[in-house]
C-alpha cells in the first residue's frame, strides 16, 4: 500500500468491483422500482373500486413511446461511440438522445392536454388520476435525468476523462426510464378491474 | 453495581405492581374469555423472560465488574447454546401464536343465527340500527343522508322501510344471544371499542366492517371511539345496555322505523315539538362532540345560558345573543368568532324550518331555563 | 507520497467551505447531529405540554383539544422522522460508516451535502405549518385519510399540506443520504475490509439505510396521493361522504389503501430506527465489557433476517382496520417470526455481558439500560403482534407504552450512549462524566416510571389520544392520579435532557482532553492518526485492515484490544 496513490473518493482499480456511480446508480433505480411498484399495487387496488372508469389512452402516446424508445437507443450507440473512443459521434447521439427525450416530454403533454379539452380532467375519475399521476411522476423522472445528461454534455464538450463513464450511466438509466415507461403504459392499457381483482384481490375488502 | 440493584428493583417493583395493580381489564362481559387466556399467557411468558434477562443482566454486571487484573473470555461463538436459545424462543413463540391464532378463527366467523345490529358512526356521536321485521337491512348511502335522513337510507328501497332506528348514542341489547356488529361511518374512521366485550372493529368511511360477540352480563357498557376523528374524538360517546329478552323487546319496539320517522319529519310543529326537533336535530348533526348543555367547557361555547348573554368576538366587538344572532351565525358561522375559541365551526345544511327548530332549542337552554330537554 | 483529490474535491479553505458549505462526512453529520436535536428539544417540549394535560386537565388553559392533538401530532412526526431517523442515518451513519470502513469520505461528498440542505429544508417546512392560519396538522403521525383534510381536525388547511410537503422533501435528503451510505459500504471498504469483518454499528446502520430507500417510496406515493386528494380533489383515498354536515365532492376512494401504503412504510420505519440501535449497541457492549461480541455471525444475519422479515409485517398495525380479516393470520404469523431473530440479539448482548471485564462508563450504562428498556419493549410486542391479543389492546394506552418502550426510549438511549462514547473522538474532549450518571440515572429510571404503569391503563381500556377523560365511568379515579404522576416523571426527564444538551454544549469547550483513543477501542475510527479526524481522515495511506471487529482479551496478547488495522506479527510493519 505504501505509495499508492488512492483517490479522494476511496476507489480502488481492484478488479470486481465496479465504480461507485454505476453502484450508485444502481441502488437508485432499485429505489424508483419501488417507486413505480408501490404505484402500480395502488393502481389495481383503486381499480377494484365500483367508481372506476378507464380513459381512452390518447394516440400520443404511441408517438412518445416511439420517442421515448429512439432517444434509449440514441443514448445505446453513444455508449458503444464511447467504448470505440469516438468522441465526436458520442456527442452527436447524446443530444441526439436528449432531444428525442425532450419530445418525450412534450408527446405526454400533448397527451394531457388532448385529455383535458377532452374532459378528463385529474379529479374526474380516479382512472384519470392516476394517469396523470404516473405520467407525470415518470415525467418528472425523464426531466432529471435530461439534467445529468446536459452535465454529461458539458463534461463531454470540456473533453473530460470521466464523460463515458457518464454517458454509460446515462444510457443506463435511459433504459430504466424505456422499461418503466413499457410497463406503465401496458397496465394502463391492458389491466381490467376483473384482472387486478385475480391479481391483488381482496386486500382492501 | 447501582446498576444491578437497579436491575433487581426493577424486576422486583414490576412483580409487585402486577400484583396490585387496581388498573386491569374490566370484567368480560362477553364470550371472548379465550382472549384473555392468551392474554394471560403471553403475560406469562412474557413476564417470565423479562424477569430472566433483567436479572441475568444484573448478575452479570455484580459477577464481571471490572476489578484490576481482570481479564474477559474470549469466546467468538457457541453454536450448542445459540441452537438451544432459537430453539426455546420458537416453542415459546408457538405457543402464543397457536391459540391466539385459534381464536382468531372463531373471531372473525359469525354465527348464522347471530342479531345483527348496524352501528353508524359520524363526528362525534353514534347512531344504531336493526333490521326490521323482514330480518333485512335496507340499503344506504351517504347520497341520500339529509336532515330528515340522517341515516342515509335509501328511501326507495324496501327492506329499509321496517329498519329500527336509534337515534342517540345508547343502544340495547339482548343478554346472551350472538350479535354480529356491521359497522360504517357517514365522515371519518371511527372505532367501536366497548373493553368489556374484549372484540372491536374500526368504522371506514366508504365499507361496511363487521365484528361479533355474545353479551355475556346485564350492565350498562361505555362505548368509546379508539381511532383519532378529529378535535370531538376524545368526547365521542355511547352507551350500549345489555338486559334480558323481554326487557329488549319493550325497549325495541319503542323505537322508530324508517318509514316512521320520514313521515313525522316532514310534518310542521310549533313550540315544545320545534324544541324537541331541534334536540334531534343537535344530536344528529354532531353539535354536542363541540357545544355541551350543562356548562361544561368544550371545543366551543356551551349552550347553556347561552341565549340571551352578551357574546365578545375574537375583535372585541360584542353582540347580544338572540334569534336574529342565532339565525345568522349558524349560517355564517366563520364570519365573526367568538373570543377564545377556534374558529372551525362548520356551515350545516339546514332548512328554514330547521333552524327555527335549532334556534328554539338553543333558546329552551338560555337563562333560566336549564332544566328543558337536558341530554 | 500524497493522496490526490480526484475530480475537483480540495480540502475546505474558508470558514464557510469548511463548516456550512462543507462536504466533509464529519461536518455534515455534525450538522445533522445538532439540526436533530434541535427539532427533537421542540418534540420534546410539546410531549411535556401534552402530559400536563393529561396528568393536570385545564391546567393550562391554551392547550385547547386542538392544540393537544396538534402536540401529539407533531411530537410522534418530530420523533420518529425528524429526531430519530435523522439521526441515526445522517448523524451516526455519515460520521461513522466512512471512518470504520476505513474511507476518506462519503463516495458522493456533493450529494452528502445536498442531504443535508435539503433535509434542513423539510425542517424548515415542518417549522413553518407551526406559524400558518390554523396551525400545524393534527391528524396524529399516522395521517389517516380521510380524517387529515378534512375540517374536525385542527390545521387541515395550510398545516396538514406543509406537514406532507416537509415530508415528501424530507424523502429526497434520505434517499440522496441513503444512496451514498449503501454505496459507501459497499464501495470505498478498505483493504481487508471484508463484510464479516465489519463493525455491527456499520451493518446496523447499512441494513436499516437500504429498508430507508425501499420503505420511504410507500409513504412518498402515499404522500402525493393525499397531497392530490387535498388540493385538486382527487379520490385516491377519500370516498363519498359528509363532512360535519356537509357533502364533499369526494368518490369512491379507500382509507385503507392509505393505511397499507402508510405501513408499508411504517413498519420498517421502526426497524430504520431499531437496527442502527442494535448495531451501535453491540459495539458499546462489546467495547466496554472489553469482550468480543458474542455469535458475532448470527448477529448479522439477524440483522439481515429482521431487515427482510420487516417489510412482510405491515398490516399488524391493521389488525383492526377492517381490512380482509384472514391477513390477520399471515401478518400475525410473521410478526411473531420476527420476535426469533430480535431474541437472538438481546442473548447475544447478554451473553456478551457474561464472563466479561465490564467497565462501567456513561455509554455502558446507557447501553445495559437500552438492554433492559428494549427487552420490555419487545415483548410487550408479542401481545399486539399476536391478533386476538392485539384486539383489545389496540389504541389503548398499551400501545403507546409499548412503541415508547422500544422505538423511543430505548433507540434514544442507544443515540446518549453513542454520543457519550464517540464525543471524544468528533470534539477531542470527554463529556462531563458526573453530569452524564445524572444524566443515565434520571432518564432511565425516570422512562420506566413513565412507560411502565401505562401498559396497565392500556389493560384497563384507556384510548390514546384523549384529550380528557371526564366522566367515563369504567375509568376509576385512581387512573388520574397514576396520570399525574406520569406527568410529574415525565416533566422531570424532560428537564434532564437539558442537562445533557448543556453537557454537550460546555464539554465542547471545557471538557477535558481526549487522547486518541479513550476507549481502548478495536474499530478503525479509534486508530485516526489525528483526533478529531481531520479531512480526509487518514493521512497519507489508508489502514488496512487483518482481523474482524472484536478482538478484545485475546489470550496471549498484551493488551486486552488489538486493533483491526494491526498487522499479525511476521507481515511487517502495518502500513
Amino acid at each position: 500500500m505504501m505509495g499508492t496513490v488512492i483517490p479522494m473518493d476511496g476507489v480502488r482499480s481492484q478488479s470486481g468491483r465496479s465504480r461507485p456511480g454505476k453502484v450508485g446508480l444502481w441502488v437508485f433505480l432499485a429505489v424508483v422500482t419501488m417507486l413505480f411498484t408501490l404505484l402500480l399495487f395502488a393502481y389495481l387496488m383503486r381499480m377494484q373500486f365500483a367508481d372506476w372508469r378507464a380513459l381512452p389512452l390518447p394516440w400520443q402516446l404511441w408517438l412518445s413511446t416511439v420517442l421515448l424508445a429512439a432517444s434509449s437507443t440514441a443514448l445505446f450507440i453513444a455508449h458503444r461511440c464511447v467504448q470505440r473512443g469516438r468522441w465526436r459521434e458520442v456527442r452527436a447521439f447524446v443530444l441526439a438522445g436528449g432531444a428525442c427525450a425532450a419530445a418525450f416530454v412534450a408527446g405526454q403533454l400533448w397527451a394531457w392536454q388532448q385529455l383535458a379539452e377532452q374532459h378528463y380532467l385529474v379529479a374526474g375519475n380516479p382512472a384519470n388520476s392516476f394517469f396523470y399521476l404516473l405520467t407525470g411522476l415518470h415525467g418528472l423522472h425523464v426531466l432529471g435525468g435530461l439534467i445529468g445528461l446536459a452535465l454529461t454534455m458539458a463534461r463531454l464538450r470540456r473533453g473530460s476523462e470521466q464523460a463515458g463513464g457518464y454517458v454509460q450511466l446515462c444510457a443506463r438509466y435511459w433504459h430504466f426510464l424505456f422499461a418503466v415507461w413499457l410497463v406503465l403504459f401496458t397496465v394502463m392499457g391492458t389491466v381490467t378491474p376483473a384482472l387486478a381483482r385475480s391479481i391483488c384481490g381482496g386486500l382492501l375488502s | 453495581m447501582a446498576l444491578a440493584i437497579a436491575l433487581v428493583l426493577i424486576v422486583v417493583a414490576a412483580v409487585l405492581f402486577h400484583v396490585m395493580s387496581p388498573w386491569w381489564l374490566t370484567p368480560l362481559a362477553s364470550n371472548w374469555g379465550q382472549i384473555d387466556f392468551t392474554l394471560a399467557i403471553t403475560i406469562v411468558i412474557t413476564g417470565v423472560v423479562f424477569i430472566i434477562i433483567n436479572l441475568f443482566v444484573a448478575y452479570a454486571v455484580i459477577r464481571y465488574r471490572h476489578h484490576s487484573g481482570q481479564r474477559a473470555a474470549y469466546q467468538p461463538e457457541n453454536k450448542k447454546l445459540e441452537s438451544w436459545l432459537i430453539g426455546i424462543t420458537t416453542v415459546g413463540i408457538v405457543a402464543m401464536l397457536a391459540p391466539g391464532l385459534l381464536v382468531y378463527a372463531k373471531l372473525i366467523n359469525p354465527p348464522d343465527n347471530a342479531l345483527v345490529l348496524e352501528v353508524v358512526g359520524q363526528q362525534w356521536q353514534w347512531s344504531f340500527r336493526f333490521p326490521g321485521k323482514d330480518g333485512q337491512l335496507g340499503s344506504s348511502g351517504v347520497e341520500h343522508i339529509n336532515a330528515g335522513n340522517p341515516f342515509g337510507l335509501n328511501p326507495l328501497d324496501p327492506r329499509g322501510q321496517d329498519d329500527v332506528l336509534v337515534q342517540g348514542n345508547e343502544v340495547h341489547l339482548p343478554l346472551g344471544r350472538p350479535v354480529k356488529v356491521l359497522l360504517r361511518s357517514k365522515d371519518v374512521l371511527h372505532d367501536f371499542y366497548v373493553q368489556p366485550f374484549r372484540a372491536r372493529m374500526n368504522l371506514v368511511p366508504g365499507m361496511v366492517t363487521h365484528f361479533w360477540f355474545t353479551p355475556t352480563k346485564v350492565g350498562r357498557f361505555e362505548i368509546l371511539c379508539a381511532q383519532l376523528c378529529g378535535v370531538g374524538h376524545y368526547n365521542m360517546r355511547g352507551m350500549v345496555v345489555v338486559e334480558d329478552e323481554a326487557a329488549f323487546q319493550r325497549w325495541f319496539a319503542s323505537q322508530p322505523t324508517f318509514h316512521q320517522t320520514m313521515t313525522t319529519s316532514a310534518k310542521t310543529m310549533g313550540g315544545e315539538a320545534l324544541v324537541k326537533q331541534g334536540a334531534m336535530l343537535a344530536q344528529s348533526q354532531g353539535c354536542f362532540a363541540c357545544h355541551s348543555t350543562d356548562g361544561s367547557a368544550r371545543v366551543g361555547p356551551t349552550w347553556k345560558g347561552l341565549y340571551g348573554k352578551t357574546e365578545t368576538f375574537s375583535d372585541e366587538t360584542t353582540a347580544k345573543v338572540d334569534e336574529a344572532y342565532l339565525h345568522h351565525f349558524i349560517r355564517n358561522p366563520t364570519a365573526k368568532v367568538p373570543k377564545g375559541y377556534p374558529p372551525i365551526m362548520p356551515k350545516f345544511d339546514l332548512s328554514d324550518q330547521q333552524l327555527a327548530a335549532l334556534v328554539a332549542y338553543i333558546e329552551s337552554l338560555g337563562k333560566g331555563k336549564d332544566a328543558v330537554a337536558q341530554k | 507520497m500524497a493522496y490526490s483529490h480526484g475530480d475537483g474535491h480540495h480540502p475546505p479553505q474558508s470558514f464557510w467551505t469548511r463548516y456550512v458549505w462543507s462536504q466533509d462526512h464529519k461536518v455534515i453529520s455534525i450538522q445533522y447531529t445538532i439540526t436533530a436535536i434541535v427539532i427533537g428539544l421542540v418534540g420534546l417540549v410539546l410531549s411535556n405540554l401534552m402530559r400536563l394535560q393529561l396528568g393536570f386537565p385545564g391546567l393550562v388553559p391554551f392547550i385547547d383539544p386542538a392544540h393537544y392533538y396538534q402536540f401529539v401530532t407533531m411530537h410522534g412526526m418530530i420523533m420518529v422522522i425528524y429526531l430519530l431517523t435523522a439521526l441515526f442515518l445522517g448523524g451516526f451513519g455519515n460520521y461513522l460508516i466512512p471512518l470504520m470502513v476505513g474511507a476518506r469520505d462519503m463516495v458522493f461528498p456533493f450529494l452528502n451535502m445536498l442531504s443535508y440542505w435539503v433535509y434542513l429544508l423539510a425542517v424548515l417546512v415542518l417549522v413553518a405549518s407551526f406559524f400558518t392560519p390554523g396551525g400545524p396538522t393534527g391528524a396524529g403521525w399516522t395521517l389517516y385519510p380521510p380524517q387529515a383534510i378534512l375540517p374536525g381536525t385542527p390545521g387541515d388547511g395550510a398545516g396538514i399540506i406543509l406537514m406532507l410537503v416537509s415530508l415528501l422533501i424530507f424523502i429526497v435528503a434520505a434517499t440522496m443520504g441513503g444512496l451514498n451510505y449503501v454505496t459507501t459500504v459497499l464501495q470505498a471498504r478498505t483493504e481487508g475490509m471484508t463484510l464479516m469483518r465489519l463493525p455491527l454499528t456499520v451493518w446496523g446502520i447499512f441494513m436499516a439505510t437500504i429498508l430507508a430507500l425501499l420503505a420511504f417510496p410507500a409513504l412518498f406515493v402515499s404522500g402525493v396521493m393525499m397531497l392530490l386528494d387535498k388540493t385538486l380533489g382527487t379520490s385516491f383515498f377519500m370516498p363519498a361522504l359528509m363532512s360535519l354536515g356537509q357533502a364533499l365532492g369526494y368518490k369512491g376512494g379507500s382509507p385503507l389503501l392509505f393505511q397499507h401504503l402508510f405501513w408499508f412504510f411504517g413498519h420498517p420505519e421502526v426497524y430504520i430506527v431499531a437496527l442502527p440501535a442494535f448495531g451501535i449497541v453491540s459495539d458499546l457492549i462489546s467495547t466496554h465489557a472489553r469482550k468480543n461480541i458474542f455469535g458475532y455471525r448470527l448477529m448479522v444475519w439477524a440483522i439481515v433476517a429482521i431487515g427482510v422479515l420487516s417489510v412482510v409485517v405491515w398490516a399488524h398495525h391493521m389488525f383492526v382496520s377492517g381490512m380482509n380479516p384472514y391477513f390477520g393470520f399471515f401478518f400475525a404469523t410473521t410478526t411473531l417470526i420476527i420476535a426469533i431473530p430480535t431474541a437472538i440479539k438481546v442473548y447475544n448482548w447478554v451473553l456478551t455481558l457474561w464472563r466479561g471485564n465490564i467497565h462501567l462508563t456513561v455509554p455502558m450504562l446507557f447501553a445495559i439500560g437500552f438492554i433492559s428498556m428494549f427487552a420490555i419493549g419487545g415483548l410487550t410486542g408479542l401481545f399486539l403482534g399476536n391478533v386476538s391479543v392485539d384486539i383489545p389492546l389496540s389504541n389503548t394506552y398499551f400501545v403507546v407504552a409499548h412503541f415508547h418502550m422500544v422505538m423511543g426510549v430505548a433507540p434514544i438511549l442507544v443515540v446518549f450512549g453513542g454520543i457519550y462514547h464517540w464525543f471524544p473522538k468528533v470534539t477531542g474532549r470527554m463529556l462531563n462524566d458526573t453530569l452524564g450518571q445524572l444524566h443515565f440515572w434520571i432518564t432511565f429510571i425516570g422512562t420506566y416510571l413513565i412507560y411502565f404503569p401505562m401498559h396497565y391503563l392500556g389493560f384497563l381500556g384507556m384510548p390514546r389520544r384523549y384529550y380528557a377523560y371526564e366522566n367515563y365511568q369504567f375509568i376509576p379515579p385512581s387512573a388520574q392520579v397514576l396520570n399525574e404522576f406520569i406527568t410529574v416523571v415525565a416533566l422531570i426527564v424532560g428537564v434532564a435532557q437539558f442537562l445533557f444538551v448543556f453537557n454537550l454544549a460546555w464539554s465542547v469547550f471545557k471538557g477535558r482532553a481526549a487522547s486518541s483513543n479513550p476507549w481502548g477501542g478495536t474499530t478503525l475510527e479509534w486508530q485516526t492518526p489525528d483526533t478529531p479526524p481531520v479531512h480526509g481522515n487518514w493521512g497519507e495511506t489508508l489502514p488496512v485492515v487483518y482481523r474482524w471487529a472484536y478482538e478484545y482479551s485475546v489470550p496471549g496478547e498484551a493488551r486486552d484490544f488489538v486493533p483491526q488495522n494491526l498487522a499479525p506479527e511476521g507481515e511487517g510493519e502495518g502500513e
